[in-house]
């Protein structure tokens, strides 16, 4: 691994992205006007401080895993993955390239939406915003991650656009924010046990409900980022040198 | 003079097809070594078995004294694909000094490569914007970073018009004369003038192996087109 080749691969990564201006307006808009939409749905504030501030956490997560997806295809079928792995780039090189520049985009992403959130729409929460970006930013990261894993699952981009509902959704469905996971029926409870969006969107309750920073919000962060690391590393090991 | 690239038996397999049965060859050191033969003949694959990305069924593809793909080679070995391998949402520049990073090569380096490729005017346009010939050299541009030992170049002068192809020719010449081994991939047969030595392949087997005089000499004739077909039907006779 090298330092160099990371930071010139987050650069590059950065530097694709902001010649697109029309994808860093809907990156760093969307989740502002979906959060002033919601609002105005629910038109009520103690409504829109118990779905919107969970929905600060989802939303980052599915368009980083969208974009991810798609990015990682791009290079996997223009033959630049191809190159890169012939050079002396390590595999985590890459990954953690991406990574960062990800997650510098999903920083300002979610600061700009959490900010629109309280000073716009007075969204009241009982702990700091601080740790609601904090955990916002940690769920696009963990997008991120898990686009790149299942980019190598597909053969093209209509594929890849149909991993958001299949892994993203169900996700969505059970994470608490529909129905509390223990009124669910008991298996279903367990499924959502073991999926990560249930930690996202519990830590981001964890922080409207309570001033100090909880134990539960920490394990919460803890799983949210361990999944990452885990879906980064099985990642890696979809990234072959050598193929048929 | 040592060998650069040394391949013995060679059998790969793609797709249930055997796509290379059984090849043996060598590349000289400091040569310029041309890989003719009509498409679907294997010459992508033959190249892709010296990057060491292809997987292969059996036999040895020894590259620069290591087996290719091993880790020690990838600063060593340069690579170009048939489509060019460049982003196309950035400017030449930009990729240019992406792959110098990734290579261990210099800012000043990559400015040096894309002049040599005759892109110093495109050098902060976008490779989407790029004609087809320039995102080739654009290509070829990133692969000349970090001085390779052994540069692969897949059919690198396609599309290209005929001053620039001479230009790339001279390049390649004059790169081999400081001592680069170059593998060159095309299906134009008036290119193999220009090798050091051809190797003619067809459905994955080399049916000639050879300086082009010596080619021109066999088979009686100065037109490379003719010679290449009384090798074949040479072969096939066989």
């Amino acid at each position: 691994m090298s330092p160099t080749i990371t930071w010139a691969t987050a650069k590059r990564v950065l530097t694709q992205l902001s010649h697109d201006h029309r994808t860093v307006a809907l990156l760093v808009l969307v989740p502002s006007l979906l959060m002033v939409l919601l609002r105005f749905v629910f038109d009520d504030d103690a409504v829109f401080d118990s779905i919107g501030l969970p929905l600060l956490g989802v939303f980052p997560l599915i368009i980083m895993f969208l974009i991810t997806s798609v990015a990682m295809l791009r290079e996997r079928t223009s033959g630049t993955l191809e190159r890169l792995l012939s050079t002396p780039m390590h595999k985590l090189d890459l990954l953690l390239g991406y990574g960062i520049a990800f997650a510098v985009a999903a920083a300002i992403q979610a600061a700009v939406a959490t900010g629109t959130a309280y000073l716009l729409l007075d969204l009241d929460t009982q702990g700091a915003w601080g740790w609601v970006v904090a955990v916002a930013v940690s769920n696009a990261v963990l997008g991120m991650a898990l686009g790149l894993l299942v980019s190598a699952f597909a053969r093209s981009e209509f594929q890849a656009v149909q991993f958001m509902p299949a892994i993203v959704l169900p996700q969505f469905l059970t994470c608490g924010l529909l129905i509390a996971r223990d009124q669910m029926a008991g298996w279903l409870e367990a499924i959502s046990n073991v999926l990560p969006m249930s930690y996202a969107v519990e830590g981001l309750q964890e922080i409207g409900a309570n001033s100090d920073v909880t134990g539960t919000l920490v394990r919460d962060l803890a799983v949210v980022l361990g999944t990452t690391v885990i879906a980064l590393g099985l990642g890696a090991l979809t990234l072959r040198r050598r193929s048929g | 003079m040592q060998e650069a690239v040394d391949v013995t038996d060679l059998v790969v397999t793609r797709g249930g097809k055997e796509v290379l049965n059984g090849l043996t060859c060598s590349v000289r050191q400091g040569s310029v070594t041309g890989l003719l033969g009509p498409s679907g003949s294997g010459k992508t694959t033959l190249m892709r078995c010296l990057v060491g990305v292809q997987i292969v069924t059996s036999g040895s593809v020894r590259v620069l004294g290591a087996a290719a793909g091993s880790a020690g080679l990838r600063h060593r070995v340069g690579y170009v694909t048939q489509s060019p391998s460049v982003y196309s949402d950035l400017t030449v520049a930009e990729n240019a000094r992406y792959f110098a990073a990734v290579l261990g090569a210099s800012g000043t380096a990559a400015d040096k490569a894309i002049a040599d490729v005759g892109l110093k005017e495109q050098s902060a346009q976008l490779v989407a914007t790029l004609s087809g010939g320039q995102r080739t050299r654009a290509s070829l541009a990133c692969a000349l970073l970090g001085d390779p030992e052994l540069l692969i170049l897949d059919e690198p002068t396609v599309g290209l018009d005929p001053v620039l192809r001479e230009e790339l020719w001279g390049m390649f010449a004059s790169l081999a004369a400081g001592g680069t081994t170059l593998v060159v991939s095309s299906h134009v047969m008036d290119e193999a003038g220009r090798c050091d030595r051809i190797l003619l392949l067809r459905d994955g087997a080399l049916i000639a192996d050879d300086s082009p005089d010596a080619l021109r000499h066999a088979a009686g004739t100065d037109d490379l087109d003719r010679m290449f077909l009384s090798l074949i039907q040479n072969a096939e006779a066989a």
